[in-house]
């Protein structure tokens, strides 16, 4: 079960990055001046958290199958072809955590004053200098908090990612359980080693929030 | 796209509609009880706070379909709970699913209610028992309202997220919306068509209660709203406007 965990980590950490990628790129969006664009990414939002997480992971998994097996038979090869459940489990989590992460950068971004863009742009900096030194890290602090919440969020559901038969946590304790008749013992010790995984990353959290915000505290 | 599977499709989706609504309905109304239970134990004496404090440590640290895993499949493993008089509710799937639920949505909704009632200013209620009024009537007429309009934006969150929660209930083999999308794609393997239907569907849901909520929020703020003739259009609820 402990290297079940670590496929759940695993699972979480990749999810996070997919979300972290293209949650900038939708954040960016709806704070850019093109009206097709806002309207795109809110749409995405809006649908990816108004929608359940597992019809997400269904869709990415059976779609996504589907999509790879005409791809496969466009190309001369028959039969059906899976997408290889880390994959789509990951991918399906990253979607969803995008849409979750774009928010949380948005208003992040928004909180970071106008004047240290527009200071960095009378010190000569281009845009991207001035992306990198000054606004990153400066937005990165500020989401911090609720990037732990999005964190938290996609830990648990990576737990649904078990229905496509990945075996990470629970999909380990569902086949421990089988096996040996004692659901519940296999249940709780599953849910204490969640709890574990949330409990550590809130604790990490906290210390890099602490030293992130270093600037701001009083000497 | 083939618009006659389209609608075949919706249309068998919709068949799992009340049973989607069955359980949102009762676990929303359970956890509601439930929640209001372990914020006032949080406001109690060092056990009762104490145990209310682990109670949502536990829930909200492990996922939902651990939760009803553990209800569905890990309780019949004692045989004490076989032959308990709760074994014919802990074995239909309907009621663990609302148990779990209820649970669930109970641990997050008690710490809104918590921040909610945290968030009524203090010089309210001094005012209110300045003004001689008993503790309940305080309650009831001053602390209430106010909190109550504070929880509302939070509480509509989590109302969606249980919404969304309710498609769990599929795993556990009851006939909601989701478990007939799967079902449906089982046969026809058009997953993007029939998941795209049944996503439409819980969109719809979504979008519906939240604005619902956002009307009794405009309702229950008429104070923060501008007079009538200040600016035409303003005043319209958010039903019909932006929210």
């Amino acid at each position: 079960m402990l290297r079940a965990t670590l496929m759940t980590l695993a699972v979480t950490v990749a999810a996070m990055l997919i979300g972290a990628a293209l949650g900038a790129a939708v954040a960016a969006a709806k704070l850019s001046d093109r009206r097709a664009l806002r309207a795109a990414a809110d749409a995405y939002t809006t649908v990816l958290r108004g929608v359940p997480e597992l019809l997400v992971i269904y869709l990415v998994y059976f779609g996504g199958s589907a999509l790879v097996t005409e791809a496969a038979a466009a190309m001369g090869v028959q039969g059906f072809l899976g997408l290889p459940s880390f994959l789509a489990g990951s991918l399906a989590c990253g979607l969803t955590s995008a849409a979750y992460q774009a928010e949380v950068y948005r208003g992040a971004a928004l909180a970071v004053p106008r004047g240290q863009g527009e200071a960095a742009r009378a010190l000569g900096m281009g845009a991207l200098l001035r992306f990198r030194r000054i606004l990153a890290p400066q937005i990165l602090a500020v989401a911090l908090p609720g990037l732990g919440n999005v964190w938290q969020l996609a830990l648990k559901e990576s737990a649904l990612i078990s229905v496509t038969g990945l075996v990470e946590l629970l999909r380990q304790s569902q086949i421990g359980a089988g096996s040996t008749h004692q659901p519940f013992s296999f249940y709780i010790a599953a849910g204490l080693l969640y709890l574990a995984l949330t409990t550590g990353s809130t604790l990490l959290f906290d210390r890099a929030e602490w030293r992130l915000t270093r600037s701001a505290r009083r000497p | 796209m083939d618009l006659d599977f389209l609608r075949g499709t919706s249309l068998a989706l919709l068949r799992g509609l009340p049973l989607t609504l069955k359980l949102f309905l009762a676990s929303a109304a359970a956890g509601l009880v439930l929640a209001g239970l372990i914020a006032f134990m949080r406001a109690r004496g060092r056990v009762a706070r104490g145990l209310a404090t682990a109670y949502v440590f536990v829930f909200r640290g492990t996922p939902l379909l651990v939760q009803l895993f553990l209800v569905y499949y890990g309780l019949s493993q004692f045989p004490a709970v076989r032959h308990s008089f709760a074994w014919p509710f802990l074995r239909d799937p309907f009621w663990c699913a609302v148990l779990t639920l209820s649970l669930n949505t109970g641990a997050y909704t008690s710490e809104i209610i918590r921040g909610a009632l945290a968030a009524v200013p203090q010089g309210q209620v001094e005012a209110a028992r300045a003004c001689g009024m008993p503790r309940g009537l305080v309650f009831r007429r001053v602390v209430a309202p106010i909190a109550l309009r504070q929880a509302l934006p939070s509480y509509s969150t989590e109302l969606i997220l249980m919404t969304k929660a309710t498609s769990l209930a599929s795993i556990v083999t009851l006939k909601e919306t989701m478990f007939i999308a799967a079902a449906v794609n089982n046969e026809t393997y058009r997953a993007i068509e029939v998941f795209l239907c049944a996503g439409a569907i819980y969109l719809a849901l979504n979008i519906l209660l939240s604005r619902a909520i956002a009307l009794v929020e405009w309702r229950l703020s008429p104070h923060l709203r501008r007079p009538p003739d200040a600016l035409p259009g303003l005043d319209t609820p958010p039903i019909l406007g932006t929210a």
